[in-house]
């Protein structure tokens, strides 16, 4: 997931040649107070004409409590990107807010309420604590991410590299995304030069959970892709766990062992989700 | 007439003679000889112990007999920091000698002072692989009236042997040099590296004289120039500015665009077939071309391929690879940096090559036949894979042939990498606006927006799909960018031919006409 | 749309452009442009800028760009932003 300042055409125009699944066109931090309104009329122009080819394109507005987060949803639902993204969600009542306004625009403009997604963004302490209900609070909420940088100034803690401070809420987010059956996605990592320290954090991520990561650099994307991409071995892996399940299941076997290891259905489960982060299709196996 | 790319190319032209319409990229080596006759080499003669030692440049270039239409010729390795032609072509101007041909290995920026002189009469004709900033801005509005010619790297020596361009004054820059001559680049405060370009000069010109800002006790090893070769010999106080000439180390490129374009052009050599043990590798030294080849070392580490030889234009990252093992040799034409002279100069196997011996169409083998992949870049290419490399978007000449169309015709694959548009104006055209290499050499083109496999080569576009890579067709992908962009106005030019770009076989590929409203 | 006063939009980065705009002394529009892709896109540009201001029904204007080789979709952006701050329309927006 590519953040893409909202008020550069040189990035924005090339937004979609990276190869991020995601990208997260920007009308909030990384726009200066006094371009908001140029950049959320660049950023409508943007989707309206560029191809951003497979990529998916969610744009973060401003929070509604701020004089500039009614007059972007304005400009932008109407589009119907694929999401948007939601600054500062703390609670049920925020969500219950913007949900009405974007339903609203969207009758004026006879557009469905089931389209358009909401990616609700974790960054203050209220937030975490509230976020199961967030969660849960509506079938358009389909991903959590958490804002590392903002909760940490929440917190008034410092910026580690092991992010022990925010390591609870990281943990937090994604069991409440699990329990809802909905993406969670990670935060930046925000030293561009450090490969490894990426990696790392790319790493702890997905073993904690997560299902992608937000980059502020394009150059970050491929090392985000190499870790989340199961490798061979485990693609190998998956394929015969899937095959053997199908053959068993055939005859009318349930559970079974490869390699004195047994085969259950979440073992199952968990093998075609490999398979299909590694885009091979499962079902016929 | 036509050529058999379609380009109109007069069949006479005043000031160079008649003309040679291009026949395709190797219908006329497929014959196996040369028809033109190769003009002997000068038999000259020194008495043992003759000093060829001079005060000044100015004395040498009196001694070489200085006349009106000579031609005088250059290298081009100290690349923009070159002191040594400006300086030559001085003193010549104040001797009063008119109609000079200038036969450089290329011209840069750093000789835009020399444009007086093709006002003022001194300099009439120009041979050059590239042309750049005032000069090349200057020849495109028309300040002279023979056509420049544009040769590449290998072409220029074929050039020289049949005596098109017939020297009758080298004159030789060099980062250190003896008594007698013996030169070289690859020591010195001014180190520029391999002098690969300078050797035919040497060995053709009727008069040679060696430039050096640090004579050296005899003799002077490696002996890139020979002695038997050089004429006289000056010592000056500066060759060039060091910091221009080749600085430290080269870095990649970090932008997020040529990295993208890289990583994309190293998965389709790695798919290509091409990417197997024992390959031979060239990339071009900039941008997007150069990051190539970060990521093939990548590449090459993690699947325990070991390739035979580096080869062209070579930068401290070619270095970097030879060392770690992961190339067995390279063969230097040109050194982008530092870093690459002193690896010259103590690793055996970074062998200093000629341009004849890299790039020459007409002799038993040059190196670019023994390529396997070339990386190459464009300022544009169109919908038949033709590339220019010569002129801008605005008509002017603003780059350089080189070795793009002799590597590109030799490798296996070739593969050209650029943005499908720069700052609004498409690189991808339906017609490029100068041939330099023809689309026939060309295998396939990688942009941020897409890969285009040259439809000669099907088996390369289906190993490519089998892959994973998503395949563009090159008509499709100019008209996406032209959706992007907009349509852009076509170029004015007048009927006047500026200069003439020669196909490294001695055909005309193409001709390039003078701008017309030149601002 | 009425200009009322000086506003401008969009940056001297390269695939932008920068607006001016102002209360033009006289009737009709007076545009100013120069851009690095001038022999190529110079009346394109043109163009986009005056359709956008038909869009927006500005009559009376002066309006100076430059521009490094911006789309017209951004060319577009920044005439509108530009011309909204300038007519004092602009909503969601803090100066």
């Amino acid at each position: 997931m590519l953040y893409i300042p909202g008020n550069n055409p040189a990035m924005l125009q090339h937004g979609g040649i990276y190869g991020a699944d995601s990208l997260l066109l920007d009308l909030e931090d990384a726009v200066a107070l006094n371009q908001k309104d140029a950049a959320r009329i660049l950023v409508r122009n943007m989707l309206q004409t560029i191809d951003f080819y497979n990529s998916e394109v969610c744009v973060r507005i401003n929070h509604l409590d701020t004089p500039f987060g009614r007059e972007d949803l304005e400009e932008i639902v109407p589009l119907q990107p694929d999401a948007i993204r939601y600054p500062k969600t703390e609670s049920v009542e925020d969500l219950k807010k913007l949900l009405a306004i974007i339903e609203d625009i969207e009758n004026k403009h006879n557009l469905p309420h089931d389209k358009m997604t909401i990616h609700a963004m974790i960054e203050t302490a209220m937030g975490v604590q509230n976020v199961f209900d967030i969660a849960s609070f509506s079938n358009r909420v389909d991903a959590l991410t958490i804002g590392g940088q903002d909760l940490m100034a929440d917190m008034n803690i410092k910026n580690t590299k092991e992010g022990t401070g925010i390591d609870l809420a990281r943990k937090m987010i994604v069991m409440a995304a699990k329990a809802n059956g909905i993406d969670a996605i990670d935060t930046v990592f925000v030293d561009v030069n450090d490969e490894e320290g990426l990696k790392k954090e790319t790493e702890y991520a997905k073993n904690i959970g997560f299902s992608g990561k937000a980059v502020i650099n394009p150059r970050q994307i491929d090392i985000i892709h190499e870790v989340f991409t199961p490798t061979n071995e485990e693609v190998r892996k998956a394929y015969r766990i899937v095959k053997e399940f199908k053959r068993n299941k055939e005859a009318g076997i349930g559970v079974f062992a490869i390699e004195g290891k047994m085969i259950d259905a979440p073992v199952v489960a968990r093998a075609e989700y490999v398979l299909e982060l590694a885009g091979i299709d499962y079902k016929n196996i | 007439m036509k050529n058999v790319i379609g380009r109109n190319i007069p069949e006479y032209i005043n000031g160079i003679g008649k003309v040679e319409p291009f026949l395709g990229a190797w219908e006329k080596l497929k014959k196996g000889w040369m028809d033109e006759i190769t003009v002997p080499p000068p038999n000259k003669a020194k008495l043992p112990h003759q000093c060829k030692s001079c005060m000044d440049l100015r004395m040498a270039i009196e001694k070489t007999n200085p006349h009106d239409g000579m031609t005088v010729s250059f290298h081009h390795h100290l690349r923009s920091g070159d002191n040594i032609l400006v300086m030559t072509i001085d003193i010549l101007a104040q001797m009063g000698i008119k109609n000079i041909t200038l036969a450089s290995s290329s011209l840069n920026n750093s000789h835009d002072s020399i444009l007086k002189y093709l006002k003022d009469g001194t300099i009439t004709k120009i041979w050059t692989s590239g042309l750049r900033g005032e000069l090349g801005k200057a020849v495109s509005e028309g300040v002279l009236d023979v056509p420049v010619t544009i040769h590449s790297h290998g072409g220029r020596v074929r050039a020289i042997h049949t005596g098109k361009i017939q020297i009758d004054l080298a004159v030789i820059a060099a980062s250190a040099a003896d008594e007698e001559g013996n030169a070289t680049g690859a020591h010195g405060k001014s180190a520029f590296g391999s002098m690969g370009y300078a050797r035919i000069d040497s060995r053709y010109a009727k008069q040679v004289i060696i430039v050096t800002d640090n004579m050296v006790e005899y003799p002077c090893t490696p002996t890139s120039i020979q002695q038997h070769y050089v004429d006289y010999v000056v010592k000056v106080d500066s060759i060039g500015d060091a910091s221009k000439i080749a600085s430290g180390t080269t870095r990649i490129t970090k932008s997020p665009m040529d990295l993208r374009i890289a990583k994309l052009a190293a998965d389709v050599i790695e798919n290509s077939g091409m990417f197997t043990e024992g390959f031979s590798f060239q990339v071009g030294a900039g941008g997007a071309s150069l990051a190539v080849a970060k990521f093939i070392r990548e590449k090459m580490k993690k699947n325990g391929v070991k390739g035979s030889f580096l080869l062209g234009g070579v930068t401290s990252y070619g270095v970097d690879m030879l060392n770690e093992g992961l190339f067995r040799a390279i063969f230097d034409v040109q050194s982008f940096d530092a870093a690459v002279s002193s690896s010259i100069l103590k690793n055996r196997n970074n062998i200093e090559i000629s341009s004849g011996y890299y790039a020459n169409p007409y002799n038993c083998g040059c190196m670019t036949n023994k390529l396997d992949i070339v990386v190459l870049g464009a300022l544009e290419i169109d919908i038949d894979f033709n590339v220019n490399v010569i002129t801008g978007a605005d008509g002017i000449i603003r780059g350089a042939s080189g070795g793009h169309s002799d590597t590109a015709s030799g490798a296996n694959l070739t593969v050209v990498v650029c943005p499908s548009f720069r700052g609004r104006i498409p690189i991808i055209k339906k017609r490029v606006h100068t041939i330099v290499t023809p689309g026939e050499t060309v295998d396939v083109l990688v942009t941020e927006r897409g890969i285009c496999v040259n439809p000669k080569k099907p088996e390369l576009e289906e190993s490519l799909i089998k892959a994973g890579l998503k395949i563009k067709k090159i008509e499709d992908l100019q008209k996406e960018v032209e959706g992007i962009t907009g349509v852009e106005k076509p170029i004015e030019f007048t009927d006047k031919i500026v200069g003439i770009v020669e196909y490294r076989d001695g055909t005309i590929i193409d001709v390039i006409k003078q701008v017309k409203n030149a601002n | 749309m009425q200009i009322v006063k000086k506003a401008q939009a969009g940056s001297f980065e390269s695939s932008d452009i920068m607006v001016l705009v102002e209360p033009s002394e006289k009737s009709g529009r007076y545009i100013e442009i120069n851009s690095s892709v001038d022999i190529q896109f110079g009346e394109q540009i043109k163009h986009a800028i005056n359709r956008k201001l038909d869009e927006l029904q500005v009559v009376d204007i002066h309006l100076i760009a430059k521009d490094k080789g911006a789309l017209n979709l951004t060319i577009c952006a920044r005439v509108e932003t530009a011309v909204k701050r300038a007519a004092g329309v602009q909503k969601g927006f803090i100066s």
